[in-house]
């Protein structure tokens, strides 16, 4: 039986058993670090469970708007001079421009081409072809939740 | 019976051993032998794929860390994996590369054995449940796709379900069960979700565990074309060890691709808007979608998609039952016409799968 | 020999109409005549005066019912063709008459002939000119059809041509000595465009600063006020700006002046300030206050035009890289609409008004450019990074395949 016994080619197979076990040590470390950074809590620590909470009941007093994210598109959420609170899509219909709430007119109005519309979003005078698309606003405590009309 | 190393392993491992008794699995590894021979290169996409599977299983495990289900939450939730957590980019577009790798090294797997024929008798169960793993990882890629809930996805499901729906007869109620109701939505989400994380894993694993028990029982299987016995390297350590180099350099690509390459997330799915121009379904259905598109709308008096659907049904059964019907094979005998329907196969899926991508109108 | 046919149709008529329910001779014979007798029957049937009930005699007297030339006699009241000075006070006689239009279209404007008469045409025609534009000339006569049709010549889209069959004629407006360049030119514009090739119907036509039936030009003073109509900030601005009281001094025409007026093009920064093609220099001397100003507003639209399109760029670049920058390019959505408020803002014709309206856009492309140049950073340190775990697996990979050559070619042990 022929064995390997040799000085040399023992510690030659030692080296390599060693090198062999430091790379996959290594290669261990590679793996188990990002894992363990992935795994740790990180600041911020969970996504916005909903994309359409538009604001805070306390954000917006009477007669006045807000231009908020729904989605990938502008929004805008008005609480009237009565208190009531509506939201619509706030990218104009005529040329696409972002539109404002007037509280001296009470009316949303498109500085572009001087579009208006009224409260319920209907087109009432200017370029603007159609109404804005109305969103569906539920107050849950004190945040104002937008949604897409059923 | 040989005394293995192990036998003089100190304290704990001799220990275990002693237990659960794996020397003696070890010992069958030690001397199970893999031919070694021209054709032996295809041995090794089994492998990857069970690597590509692990894969898989890890960063999926990694993902529910952060990952929410519902149509409110989900695409936010990729969203935030990839933007803020730590390598959240990494695991992410891991799976996604991952998975895509593991339909095409699973579909290199079934052909190379298609090919050899290593199907024929003693191994007809292994082809069986390896079909039907090939199935089942089809079925991780459409249920996984949709889990972004982002535009593209919602649309490929909807066009694929679509499609069950055309089944006759029970195709509605089908549809139905599939959808979790009539529409693609929050139903259909968590449906998925719960196919994807925990009934496909686990019907995935009992069918692996049996491909993996013949594959080590019975052996590998020659080439009809070698006659002379070849020569042979030991599972373990000859096999493994190049399996492992193998899977490393896989896992190399993978980080390439994951760097370079990252998955995109594109838009959140929105079912009000009309659907993007240019829908497919992920690449490895398009040859479908694709034939599809060719088949007239009425054959013969019946609806187009009923036969697309029976025409690719009627061509699985017959890949699943070939062990049975390929009888020159079975006595041992080369049987050229099954080699000429596979590669006849081969070059439709791709030419098919072409098209889509060049002529996708 | 007309006559005699005229005669044998006659009874051919009287035959016809004897065998009809409701006796209208206009319409019996001439429906058998030719040329422009018989032309006013064939665009009747769409009319929109015989639909709700009026027939030829309402306007043109004469007794229907009569199946001979006497319908046309002088007792009846016949009219026959209006001269062209009557025909408003002829449409008048119904459209001016609220209590009368009441009962067939509630909603229409009964003010139309006053406002003609205000008009450039109304006035030329009062004076005696033929040849100017009255009711039928727009509207049509026999065949009208609500402007709300598209194939109205007064529907909106149809306004400049309907205005253009004289106005562009240079033959027949070679008396009046104005320009008949204002339909071609009105094509090219912008407003034109946009109503002729993108049928936006909210674009502007003839009649949105001429007015229609009061149709004249605008006052010189009073064109900020016409075209505020829809660009309220710049109309405002523009007011309250030094350029109001001097351009009216000057008798400049305010907003036509750098922007002209039929052919207005889409503006562009290379009109502000005092270089080749810009316009501020064509008045401003170089030692002016304006020429400073102009100097120093054309810098900054120019220094936040800049800073836009660099952050636009760095926030491309990242997406390529598949960073996922999404709320960035939500925010910066808004780049395009303060860069035109800003545009807008030039109007004030005062550099530090114009800095104040600028600053939102600087701020947001420095914003955006922070985010981006960070993901970009991020991006380039993935890729650089990627060399450790490669080189780590390399050296497994290299490592094992030693060792299993060196296990490969150790002979294999007795007991094995």
């Amino acid at each position: 039986m022929a064995s390997a016994t040799e000085p040399d080619e023992i510690s030659r197979r030692s080296l390599l058993d060693l090198l062999l076990s430091g790379s996959l040590l290594s290669f261990a470390a590679a793996v188990i670090y990002p894992v363990w950074r992935y795994i740790t809590p990180p600041p911020v620590s969970e996504s916005a469970t909903s994309s359409v909470v538009a604001a805070k009941v306390s954000d917006l007093a009477r007669n006045t708007g807000k231009v908020f994210r729904f989605g990938s598109r502008p929004g805008i959420l008005i609480r009237t001079a009565g208190g009531e609170w509506r939201a619509l899509s706030a990218v104009c219909t005529h040329l696409q421009c972002t539109v404002q709430y007037r509280p001296d007119l009470e009316q949303i109005w498109c500085a572009c081409h001087n579009g208006h519309f009224d409260l319920s979003g209907k087109n009432v005078s200017g370029p603007p072809p159609r109404p804005l698309d109305q969103y569906e606003v539920t107050v849950k405590g004190d945040d104002v939740v937008v949604s897409l009309k059923a | 019976m040989s005394r293995s190393k192990l036998d003089q392993a100190p304290g704990f491992v001799g220990w275990l051993d002693a237990r659960l008794g794996f020397s003696a699995a070890l010992d069958f590894l030690r001397h199970k032998p893999v031919p070694h021979h021209r054709s032996s290169v295809w041995y090794y996409f089994g492998g990857v794929s069970l690597f590509l599977f692990s894969v898989q299983v890890t960063t999926g495990l990694l993902l529910l860390i952060y990952y929410k289900p519902t149509p409110d939450a989900a695409f936010e939730s990729v969203r935030f994996i990839m933007a803020q957590v730590p390598f959240g980019w990494l695991i992410r577009s891991l799976h996604s590369w991952s998975a895509n790798l593991m339909v095409l090294s699973a579909f290199v797997h079934m052909f190379s054995v298609y090919f050899m024929k290593a199907y024929r008798p003693p191994r007809e169960l292994t082809w069986m449940t390896g079909m039907g793993l090939l199935g089942l990882t089809l079925a991780f890629g459409f249920s996984g796709y949709l889990l972004p809930w982002n535009e593209l996805a919602l649309f490929a499901t909807k066009v694929g379900t679509d499609i069950v729906g055309s089944v006759p007869g029970i195709g509605h109620t089908l549809l139905r069960y599939v959808r979790g109701g009539e529409d693609v939505g929050g139903a259909t989400l968590t449906r998925f979700f719960g196919w994807h994380v925990a009934l496909l894993p686990a019907v995935f694993s009992g069918l692996l565990g049996v491909h993996l028990l013949l594959v080590q029982r019975l052996g590998m299987s020659e080439p009809l074309a070698i006659k002379t016995a070849p020569r042979t390297i030991p599972f373990f350590p000859g096999f493994i060890i190049r399996d492992a180099i193998l899977w490393l350099g896989v896992l190399g690509v993978l980080l390439a691709l994951c760097t370079f390459l990252p998955w995109e997330l594109g838009m959140k799915a929105d079912p009000f808007a009309p659907a993007p121009a240019g829908i497919r379904p992920e690449w490895y259905f398009t040859f479908l979608s694709q034939s599809l598109k060719y088949i007239p709308s009425r054959v013969l008096g019946i609806e187009g998609e009923i036969v697309g659907i029976t025409a690719s049904g009627l061509g699985g059964l017959f890949f699943l039952l070939v062990p049975f019907l390929d009888r020159r094979a079975a006595r041992g005998q080369s049987s050229p016409i099954f080699t000429a329907i596979g590669i006849g196969v081969l070059l439709y899926m791709a030419t098919m799968t072409t098209l889509a991508y060049v002529k996708p109108y | 020999m007309r006559w005699a046919a005229t005669i044998v149709l006659l009874f051919a008529c009287a035959g016809m109409a004897a065998a009809q329910d409701k006796v209208d001779s206009c319409v019996t014979c001439h429906s058998a005549l030719t040329d422009q007798l018989g032309a006013p029957v064939a665009g009747m049937p769409n009319d929109v005066h015989s639909k709700h009930g009026f027939s030829c005699a309402d306007c043109h007297g004469g007794d229907p019912t009569i199946m001979d030339l006497t319908a046309m006699a002088p007792e009846t009241g016949f009219r026959g063709k209006p001269k062209r000075r009557d025909i408003p006070d002829l449409c008048g006689r119904c459209h001016s008459d609220a209590e009368f239009m009441r009962r067939y279209n509630p909603g229409l404007p009964t003010n139309q002939r006053e406002r003609y008469w205000t008009s450039v045409h109304g006035k030329r025609l009062a004076a005696g000119d033929e040849k100017v534009a009255t009711c039928i000339s727009c509207h049509g006569v026999h065949g009208i059809i609500s402007g709300h049709q598209a194939d109205s010549p007064v529907y909106r889209a149809n306004v400049p041509s309907t205005c253009g069959h004289c106005h562009s004629d240079a033959a027949y407006m070679a008396e009046y000595k104005i320009p008949t360049t204002q339909e071609t030119q009105y094509r090219t514009s912008v407003h034109g465009v946009l109503l002729l090739e993108k049928r936006d119907l909210g674009a502007p036509t003839c009649a949105t600063c001429h007015d229609n039936h009061g149709a004249s030009p605008p006052g010189t003073s009073s064109i900020a006020e016409v075209c505020g109509q829809c660009h309220v900030n710049n109309a405002t601005f523009f007011i309250a700006s030094p350029h109001k009281t001097a351009f009216d001094r000057l008798n400049l025409p305010e907003c036509v002046t750098c922007h002209g007026n039929h052919g207005v093009q889409r503006t562009s920064d290379a009109m502000l300030g005092v270089g080749d093609g810009a316009l501020c220099g064509t008045c401003h001397t170089s030692d002016s206050k304006g020429y400073r100003e102009a100097t120093a507003m054309r810098q900054t639209i120019d220094r936040l035009k800049g800073d836009i399109e660099h952050a636009e760029s760095q926030l491309e670049r990242a997406e390529q890289l598949g960073m996922e920058v999404s709320d960035t390019r939500y925010e910066f959505r808004n780049a395009r609409a303060l860069l035109i408020q800003a545009r807008t803002g030039v109007h004030h014709f005062s550099a530090t008004a114009v800095d104040e309206v600028a600053k939102p856009g600087f701020e947001l492309a420095q914003r955006t450019g922070t985010v981006a140049r960070a993901a970009l950073a991020e991006a380039y340190a993935r890729r650089r990074n990627l060399i450790f775990p490669l080189a780590i697996i390399a050296v497994v990979m290299i490592l094992l395949a030693i060792k299993l050559r060196r296990i490969e070619r150790a002979p294999p042990r007795a007991n094995e």
